[in-house]
């Protein structure tokens, strides 16, 4: 028997499985079992039998191939959340942290876009919210009828996306989808104290430093972070979002009630006798005092709205009060 | 009748003697290798015209997230792995000088790979899945067959090799043999459930997509362009050794480099570094190959441009270099930043899944069967061909490179996330029309395969006059 890689096939096969099996045991299996073992992430809770359906449907229609669950620690993943964390994932076959982001991250979208009636919305047809969207439509998890029946959710789709007339009604995979993304929500970490990096800073060098333009800054911010509620020319929407245009609380001479509302949210409000059941989310962790004050002035000089503005000292004082 | 400024192309004079039942059983491999091209590629062009028309087909059957995995999926395992296992199917043995160990199994091996493809793709289009896992997608009871598949091939080309009437085994032979057993560890690896827990199963899943590209698919298409490069341009290869450097140098450095994919994930730190210091040493294996494919080439450049398959070979090894090249690229933590998650990922993936690997198949096939049915396909379909496929990737992956830089310029400079997608739609919209152009030749492609079936043998007097005329 030759010792020979060239001659004895017999050895230099057995080489070749038996090298790239070791090779994998080092960089695949043992490094799994330890990530297998990983805690929980503290305040982190398992999924209700609803939130599992709704997550089994995110996996049936691919949805990680364009959204990824994972908060990379880089200044441009910052509007997603923190930094993930390996105990996020603990809950989690099969794995959804994706490798593509043709739509936004969504590791904490259940803290960044609590509202039901937008995803409900969204999932009927995205454009219905942004015009933009390239997301498929899930129609086939909605039912289009002529009234609704008792117990139904009825969502405000208006036409051209549904005949005049009709109403559209969710089905229970559609609220499952919605419970599973309302339940994406980041535990907080203390990311001082485990010493895994400085605690993200408030935005520096924004709102009153000079050379910032605070009015580029305040229509930023917006397009982020409300336009898909308040659409980009602040019309709203019906049965989700208030117009801004000549809204009460946008053009009022005194701002404090419109900076309360950015930093606390606001959720089921009459306004103008239409009936918003939807929850508006609190800003009060995701934007600086710079950032709301700049988007607040940007509402309330825009589209034909002429209101006095506000200042950060102005909206620190509401956030401590 | 070419005018004087094209070179003609001369028609195969050669003609191999080979077992009629031999030829028939690499032709089905090649049949059900274009079927599956055809179907792949008409739904990927389909998902990627869902990117401009996003309201096209809104059907559950017809949805993005849906259809895409179809598309990977069914270009990885039907087409392209059939038609690397049917040109194997002539290598092996022809290399060992031995006759194929059982066409009974590599018959029942393509239609088990047939019937995984198929069921594959609809249990995708239904929903059914093994999660949003890339290349793992189908769920395990299509895993077992498409495994038993993987180990019919190896059990017959061990065999075949075994009884080699040669002494030294040829260097094909070790990557097409190495690139069935690391890819049987492969499946199992990445199905077993005990380690999969969380992000146990993300550490897995980035070892997978990249072994399931760079331990099946460049080890065997690396093996075959080791015989048909030098077997059509007539050479012996450049250097015998740099084909042995590289196969080692790919089973260690490949296998490590898995982690690339999650850069600045929650995986463990030293997992991301592991994964970029060897996509760096993955360079040796790389242009180990590549190297020796041009070196062998060099000097025989009447030849290529006479031939109709060699200029496919030549594309193939070109962006072999140049595709891994990017890859290491884009492993970097820098990249990482402005590429991560954009559409530059999905241009290199064509670029070197297409530019490499479907191109050198394509040579081999333009270049054996011929030689093996004694028919000629078109030259000018072939020229459609291969100008429609390179022209049509090529838009393909400019527009990506260039769209995909856009969003990751747009998600660094803090812009509103819907500005990312906008900036994306025309070069979307490039990528549909040079998809167009690829599906196009893969429709010109399929004709040249009917062109070429076998058919009865001319007799030897026919075939003589037929080279003379041609000639």
């Amino acid at each position: 028997m030759s010792l020979d890689f060239h001659r004895n096939h017999f050895l230099l096969f057995n080489m070749a499985f038996w090298g790239f099996v070791f090779l994998s045991l080092i960089v695949a299996i043992v490094p799994a079992f330890q990530a297998s073992r990983t805690p929980p992430t503290p305040g982190l809770q398992p999924l209700t039998p609803e939130e599992q359906r709704g997550r089994e449907l995110y996996v049936a229609e691919g949805c990680s191939y364009c959204h990824t669950q994972q908060v990379r620690p880089l200044l441009e993943d910052r509007p997603y959340g923190r930094p993930s964390a390996p105990g996020d994932f603990v809950y989690a076959p099969p794995q959804l942290l994706g490798t593509e982001r043709n739509g936004p991250d969504l590791a904490n979208i259940g803290n960044r876009q609590p509202d039901e009636t937008w995803h409900l919305l969204h999932l009927f047809n995205p454009r219905i919210v942004v015009k933009e969207s390239v997301m498929p439509e899930f129609p086939w998890y909605f039912e289009v009828k002529d009234r609704p029946e008792p117990g139904d959710i009825v969502v405000p789709v208006q036409p051209p996306y549904v005949a005049p007339g009709k109403v559209v009604a969710a089905t229970r995979d559609a609220l499952a989808l919605v419970a599973y993304l309302q339940s994406l929500k980041q535990p907080k970490l203390d990311l001082k104290m485990l010493g895994m990096m400085e605690a993200p800073a408030p935005a520096p060098a924004a709102g009153g430093a000079a050379g910032v333009d605070t009015a580029a800054l305040g229509d930023q911010v917006f397009g982020a972070n409300c336009a898909r509620c308040h659409q980009p020319e602040g019309t709203g929407l019906a049965g989700l979002a208030p117009t801004l245009r000549g809204n009460a609380v946008v053009t009022a001479a005194d701002p404090t009630d419109h900076i309360r509302t950015v930093l606390f949210g606001q959720g089921g409000k009459v306004i103008d006798a239409k009936q918003f059941p939807g929850r508006m989310p609190a800003f009060h962790d995701v934007l600086s005092d710079e950032e709301i004050a700049a988007v607040i002035n940007h509402e309330r000089r825009s589209w034909g709205n002429n209101a006095p503005t506000t200042t950060a000292d102005a909206v620190r004082k509401e956030r401590t009060k | 009748m070419a005018s004087a400024s094209i070179q003609p192309k001369v028609r195969v004079q050669e003609f191999l003697e080979e077992d009629p039942a031999l030829t028939r059983l690499i032709f089905s491999y090649i049949v059900c290798s274009t079927f599956w091209l055809l179907v792949g590629t008409a739904v990927g062009l389909l998902v990627s015209i869902k990117l401009t028309y996003p309201d096209l087909l809104p059907y559950e059957w017809f949805s993005y997230g849906r259809l895409r995995p179809i598309h990977t999926n069914t270009v990885f395992w039907g087409f392209a792995s059939l038609g690397m296992l049917g040109l194997g199917l002539y290598v092996v043995p022809r290399t060992s000088r031995a006759r194929l160990h059982s066409f009974t199994l590599a018959r029942i091996a393509l239609w088990l790979l047939n019937f995984v493809v198929a069921a594959g793709a609809l249990t995708l289009a239904m929903g059914v899945n093994n999660g949003d896992q890339e290349f793992r997608e189908y769920i395990w009871p299509l895993a077992i067959p498409f495994a038993a598949t993987i180990l019919l091939h190896i059990y017959n080309f061990y065999s075949t090799i075994a009884a080699r009437r040669i002494q030294e085994i040829y260097i094909s032979n070790w990557y097409i043999l190495g690139a069935c057993l690391w890819t049987s560890v492969l499946y199992v690896i990445g199905y077993l459930p005990w380690y999969q827990k969380g992000l146990g199963q993300t550490v897995t899943q980035g070892y997978f997509m990249h072994q399931g590209v760079g331990m099946w698919f460049t080890p065997f298409v690396v093996g075959l362009t080791y015989y048909f490069l030098p077997k059509f341009l007539n050479r012996p290869i450049y250097s015998y050794a740099l084909g042995v450097l590289g196969f080692w140098t790919q089973m260690v450095f490949y296998t490590l480099i898995g982690t690339h994919h999650f850069i600045y994930s929650p995986v463990a730190w030293w997992l991301q570094t592991t994964a970029i210091v060897f996509s760096v040493g993955m360079m040796v294996p790389v242009w180990a190959g590549t190297g020796n494919f041009l070196l062998t080439m060099r000097g025989k450049w009447d030849t290529i441009r006479r031939s109709y398959s060699l200029p496919f070979i030549v594309v193939g090894v070109l962006l072999y270099g140049l595709g891994s090249t990017q890859g290491t690229v884009e492993a970097f933590r820098l990249s990482n930043v402005y590429w991560h998650f954009t559409n530059f990922t999905v241009g290199h993936a064509h670029l070197t899944m297409y530019g490499f690997v479907a191109f050198l198949i394509w040579g081999g096939i333009y270049g054996l069967l011929p030689r093996l049915t004694h028919r000629d396909p078109s030259i000018l379909a072939v020229g459609v061909h291969f100008w429609f496929a390179l022209l049509g990737l090529g838009m393909q992956v400019v527009a990506l490179s260039i769209g995909g830089t856009l969003q990751g310029i747009s998600w660094v400079d803090k812009k509103p996330f819907i500005d990312s997608v906008a900036a994306m739609a025309p070069y979307w919209l490039w990528r549909s029309v040079g998809g167009t152009l690829m599906f196009l030749s893969h429709l010109v492609f399929a004709y040249n395969v009917w062109k070429m079936r076998p058919g009865p043998q001319p007799s030897a007097e026919a075939a003589r006059a037929r080279v003379e005329v041609a000639a």
